[in-house]
């Protein structure tokens, strides 16, 4: 299995270079109006605010944040269900923030969704076979016969075996390994090109999210999928992504390959991230670890200037609170919105 | 450190009733576990480890089939009190319990200030400003603004309802606390607080701790000891130093090799196929199906092999010294 891993890290590589872009986006912005006693603005939760990322061909990047740091906003947008409040996103050139909703119907053909909680991603009353038929039902194809074999095909794929066995079952029989399964198999029967995988393992036991993960990085690389994995594991994202984007309130505070960002992690908030995630140790439970006081803003008022610096460690006085820090770049491919990285 | 346990279970079996059949949940459990010790307790979804939460705090349901076993506290046999004596002088008084998803289990129509101090005005009988301000101690150990006795659980945020669940198992000072996966739905950094608060607890209050968890990794922070759990059965139990640097028991190295590490190059491997049902479990060894090491004794049920400190209740080991239950 070492070996699988790193070949697969240098597949990675090769091919983000020599593909294309998928999907450019650009100072996305996503904010929800709220309304005070049901109309009359009063105020806005800036839950995107102003991300920008390239996404290539068959690549695997990490968005990784906590709740409430706009990754799901920012997810949704990507497919579609949210309207930007501004930016561009433009997938293949085309920009979806523009389109029509049969367009948008369109586009969301090419994309697949992963969902966290498999058993909340499926309807209780229909039969797996229902199930995995409905996208394709819904995107028009008639064919009975070409459906049955599609989605036996799929199945087959995701290692659901015997699959007459599971087709007339219903989603609370399986177990949830077996759930994640039929959900990570329903996003690729239409063939997309890229998938968002929200949290995909986070619901399931720890003895099964390799399993999943591995599975997942096996399709990505066969059918040469892009693939968006948001989480809050920091522990998960090595083993699946090249490239990982920070968020913090609502905006990428540092973008970088994977092994540059656990090997020089930047932004202040990155290194209290990487910090608070442990690895099995009988030390551990000796030592209180350092930890930034208090919680993530409130996304109505975010905090002026740097969003992190009401609970920064380093913070520069007159300058982290007054003044947005631009994206530097201290080592190549590795940008962070800190101004302790001014040159 | 005391050399008399806390709290020690000896054949400790809770059977569920059901219509499919006897669900043997918890199955001759053996544990100790001495003053100010931190003990995990470990185990895939559906081994058991939360109806032993159950077991040993006497929360059960009605369909109870077998209920035995030998339960110590402070060396009294606290399953020979009837559950008006187990309510009044040990559940609360001596040991408490945060069930899992406590933060979703507040009262939403009732102050937090309101749940946290009812417990207390229960067993102690006090008045509700004596109660108030036992409770503001309380948030001050695990960092709750106390203003916040004043508000509703939505207008907390799910670390602080958590730790507000925390004080309210903490609020008559018991000498033992049950977690049940207290951190499992949370961040990494309120995970990582949460676990800081636990610890200050241990060492400012001496409370021991029953953690409950299927993760592995941060149940290290916390971890004097761990005690695998595996369809039901206790199948190790080791201090924690010796437990992540050589689990003894194969169950246990197979969980240990499918945590995903963010420091090192060990690739995570998984566990092949799944646990055996509750209702239909095997004879012999229960990890017998899934096991890499199974051999020709694995079809009877083994001991439980004593190893220094190390229990482990596995064949492997018939032959390093005398085995200590039957």
């Amino acid at each position: 299995m070492p070996e699988m891993m790193n070949s697969a890290v240098v597949q990675n590589d090769r091919d983000a270079t020599k593909n294309g872009v998928l999907l450019s986006i650009k100072d996305l912005r996503v904010w929800f109006e709220l309304k005070r006693m049901g109309f009359g603005h009063a105020g806005d939760v800036h839950a995107v605010d102003g991300v920008s990322f390239d996404l290539h061909n068959g690549e695997a990047i990490a968005v990784v944040g906590e709740s409430g740091c706009g990754k799901s906003s920012l997810m949704k947008t990507i497919l579609g269900l949210y309207r930007p409040t501004k930016g561009t996103i433009l997938f293949d050139g085309e920009d979806i923030s523009m389109m029509k909703t049969a367009q948008l119907k369109n586009y969301r053909s090419h994309v697949g969704y992963i969902q966290q909680d498999p058993y909340g991603a499926m309807a209780p009353f229909m039969s797996i076979e229902q199930i995995l038929e409905e996208p394709m039902l819904i995107n028009g194809i008639k064919d009975k016969a070409q459906r049955q074999k599609r989605l036996r095909r799929m199945l087959e794929e995701v290692k659901v075996f015997p699959v007459d066995d599971f087709l007339p079952k219903f989603p609370h029989m399986l177990s949830g390994g077996q759930q994640q399964r039929i959900v990570i198999a329903r996003s690729m029967l239409l063939e997309p090109k890229f998938i968002v995988a929200d949290e995909p393992v986070s619901m399931l036991d720890a003895s099964v999210r390799v399993e999943i993960l591995k599975l997942l990085r096996g399709l990505q690389e066969e059918r040469h999928l892009a693939v968006i994995y948001i989480t809050h594991d920091l522990s998960t994202v090595r083993y699946f992504s090249r490239r990982i984007f920070v968020m913090y309130a609502g905006q990428l505070v540092e973008k970088a390959k994977v092994q540059d960002l656990l090997n020089n992690p930047c932004h202040p908030y990155t290194n209290a991230l990487l910090a608070a995630t442990s690895d099995p140790d009988g030390n551990n439970a000796k030592v209180i670890k350092e930890l930034p006081p208090g919680e993530p803003p409130n996304l109505i008022n975010p905090p002026t200037g740097c969003r992190f610096h009401p609970r920064c460690p380093r913070i520069i006085n007159g300058l982290c609170e007054k003044e947005i820090p631009p994206e530097f770049e201290p080592e190549p491919e590795h940008k962070v919105a800190c101004w302790l990285y001014k040159p | 450190m005391a050399d008399k346990p806390l709290l020690q279970l000896e054949d400790l079996v809770l059977h569920f009733k059901t219509t499919k059949g006897k669900v043997q949940a918890v199955d001759k459990v053996n544990f100790s576990l001495m003053p100010n010790e931190a003990v995990v307790v470990v185990g895939e979804s559906g081994c058991g480890k939360s109806s032993l939460a159950k077991a040993i705090l006497r929360l059960l349901p009605k369909n109870i089939e077998t209920y035995s076993g030998k339960v110590f506290l402070e060396g009294q046999d606290i399953m020979l009190l009837n559950d008006e004596e187990y309510r009044k002088n040990v559940r609360w008084s001596k040991m408490s319990m945060v069930p899992q998803a406590a933060m979703n289990s507040l009262n939403p129509v009732l102050r937090i200030g309101d749940q946290v101090t009812e417990p207390y005005i229960i067993h102690t009988g006090a008045s509700k400003a004596d109660a108030l301000k036992q409770a503001k101690k309380m948030f001050g150990y695990v960092g709750v603004p106390e203003d916040f006795l004043n508000r509703y659980a939505f207008e907390l945020s799910g670390g602080m309802r958590q730790r507000a669940a925390i004080a309210m198992a903490l609020i008559t000072l018991p000498g033992l606390i049950i977690l049940d996966e207290p951190t499992s739905a949370l961040d990494v950094l309120t995970q990582a607080n949460i676990f800081n608060v636990l610890k200050k607890l241990k060492r400012e209050l001496e409370i021991s701790f029953i953690l409950i968890t299927h993760d592995i990794a941060t149940s290290s922070e916390l971890a004097d000891k761990v005690a695998v759990m595996y369809a039901g059965q206790i199948v190790e139990v080791s201090d924690a130093t010796s437990f992540f640097t050589k689990a003894l028991h194969p169950y246990s190295r197979k969980l240990m090799d499918s945590v995903p590490r963010l420091r090192g190059d060990k690739e995570p491997d998984f566990i092949i196929g799944q646990p055996p049902s509750l209702l239909n479990l095997p004879t012999g060894c229960r990890f017998r199906d899934r096991c890499p090491s199974r051999f020709g004794l694995c079809d009877q049920d083994p001991p439980v092999f004593q190893l220094g400190d190390r229990l482990v209740k596995c064949w492997l080991y018939k032959d390093s010294k005398e085995a200590v239950h039957a």
